[in-house]
């Protein structure tokens, strides 16, 4: 029963989406926005429950949340989380303009964090990693022979990334030799975000696909 | 004749695009009605996960990461599914984990549809675990590349972790034999990368969403080892384990994503029609334009 109910809300919401696309109308207003409100409420009550009683309560006060949030039962209180517990009240100060300067510091702290944690990272993952994914051999032997289509593959990759490169060098004026290897970046672009589109098309029709199913196993049930 | 070749380019470029909303319904209702299915090839970059599992020895260690929601099941569920599925069938010791909220919910419908269904003799914290969700993003994963246990003190229905046997020889991600993510979006299959595979020189595979591939096709394949991009990857996953294991042919959820693949086809062909009929507008206005100043 409870299934055959969530079936039906589902389908007659999908439905009222999908309406959208004759034309604007009241049924789609109303799933639009109820969307945004169950998403609002969802995201404040996973916040709730995920983050700031298991990360904060059940560690500043464990009895409090015992039995409610997933812990050790030895748990013991670990006084130190109250200043990340300060640091997130800071940041509510925002809200009052006389103090608002104070919510700079839990700001400062964030971003300071994110900024330290995430450098060293993107440096060897995006960086220096992505340098060397593209110091491909030109010449690849296999077995007895060369292997044509990774050489093709390797030559397409050198000089796709030297033109695209090519192309956002703009300390140089884009003429001669070096313009026609920014033209040539900009093929390579072009071809790269046809590829992106194909795939985000792909990626909408598996949703439709997806929605098509939902559907279908909601006629079912009626007929 | 000139009047008419001009009529028809006017009719091509006042189609309403009602008319093509409803053609790509009927392009995915009726495959899927009739089940249309097509043969689907397994490319080296889907077929390099499948090498990689089927290679691990018994007993070794997966971490499997459910980072997407419900916006992105259609894609990613029969990803997860189809790798579980490898996993445990290899005797494989599979750790599910979230580093999205709404991920738990859809290991929840993998443990109904797979560990259930075809391998109920599997036992809950010694051949699989549910980890759940932890909050942190990529501070989370950088967290447990050193130390696992701080982060998971408990599974994810509150029963210590060490209380399990499979947890008993696990301290951090390195020792993990494979990362998996099957991602939509951030933190995802980026952060694994960034934040476990490089550090720790741990493999990392994935599954994403078709939007999000083209952005990762960058790192394999020496820092991802294989990547599953959308409905296809999953579908050519799905193909090599049927084709390796038989007795997964003919089981409706053994080939979701090979189903969904014949809509998508001809919902393709569709798309690519248009794609044609709108060039065709295009340029015959235009020689249209240029015929009109010349007279």
């Amino acid at each position: 029963m409870a299934h055959t109910a969530e079936l039906w809300l589902g389908a007659l919401l999908t439905l009222m989406i999908f309406s959208f696309l004759y034309k604007d109308n009241p049924f789609y207003k109303f799933a639009e926005h109820l969307f945004v409100g169950v998403s609002a409420a969802y995201w404040m009550v996973i916040g709730i429950w995920t983050t700031l009683m298991p990360n904060l309560v059940a560690r500043i006060w464990p009895s409090a949340v015992r039995g409610i949030v997933n812990m050790p039962e030895d748990a013991r209180p670990q006084y130190h989380f109250i200043i990340p517990a300060v640091f997130g009240i800071l940041m509510l100060t925002r809200l009052v303009e006389r103090v608002s300067w104070l919510s700079r510091w839990a700001m400062a702290f964030v971003i300071g964090y994110a900024a330290g944690t995430n450098f060293t990272r993107y440096l060897q993952s995006d960086f220096v990693g992505q340098i060397y994914n593209t110091m491909l051999p030109l010449i690849v032997k296999t077995n007895g022979g060369i292997a044509i289509g990774a050489i093709i593959s390797s030559v397409v990759l050198l000089v796709g990334v030297i033109c695209a490169l090519i192309y956002f060098f703009f300390s140089k004026e884009h003429t001669g030799a070096f313009g026609a290897a920014s033209r040539l970046g900009i093929w390579f672009l072009m071809v790269t975000f046809g590829a992106a589109f194909g795939y985000t098309v792909m990626a909408r029709i598996s949703l439709l696909t997806g929605r098509m199913q939902y559907l279908g196993e909601w006629l079912a049930t009626i007929f | 004749m000139a009047k008419g070749k001009r009529d028809v380019i006017d009719v091509l470029k006042a189609i309403d695009r009602r008319i093509i909303f409803l053609l790509i319904a009927l392009a995915v209702i009726i495959p899927l009605i009739f089940h249309l299915v097509f043969s689907i090839r397994t490319s080296p970059i889907v077929q390099a996960i499948f090498d990689k599992i089927e290679a691990l020895p018994p007993g070794s260690k997966v971490i499997l990461s459910f980072d997407y929601g419900p916006s992105t099941v259609p894609e990613n569920q029969p990803m997860a599914e189809a790798i579980a599925r490898h996993a445990l069938q290899k005797d494989l010791k599979l750790y599910l984990v979230a580093v999205w909220a709404t991920g738990p919910p859809q290991a929840e419908a993998l443990i109904t549809n797979v560990i259930n269904a075809d391998f109920p003799n599997k036992v809950y914290g010694c051949d699989w675990i549910h980890l759940g969700y932890k909050a942190g993003n990529q501070g989370l994963i950088n967290a447990i590349l050193l130390d696992l246990k701080a982060m998971y003190t408990t599974d994810i229905h509150g029963t210590p972790i060490n209380s399990f046997e499979m947890m008993k020889d696990v301290h951090n991600l390195t020792d993990m034999s494979l990362i998996v993510c099957i991602g939509s979006g951030f933190p995802g299959v980026r952060e694994w990368v960034q934040f476990a595979g490089d550090p720790g020189d741990i493999p990392v595979a994935a599954g994403v969403t078709a939007v999000e591939a083209p952005l990762l096709y960058p790192y394999y394949p020496r820092q991802l080892l294989g990547l599953l991009g959308g409905l296809q990857g999953a579908a050519e996953y799905e193909a090599a384990l049927v084709t390796q294991y038989p007795q997964y042919q003919g089981k409706a959820n053994c080939a979701q994503a090979v189903q969904l693949m014949g809509p998508q086809t001809v919902a393709h062909l569709v798309i690519i029609a248009f794609v044609i009929i709108g060039n065709i507008a295009f340029f015959g206005e235009r020689r249209k334009q240029a015929r009109s100043k010349k007279s």
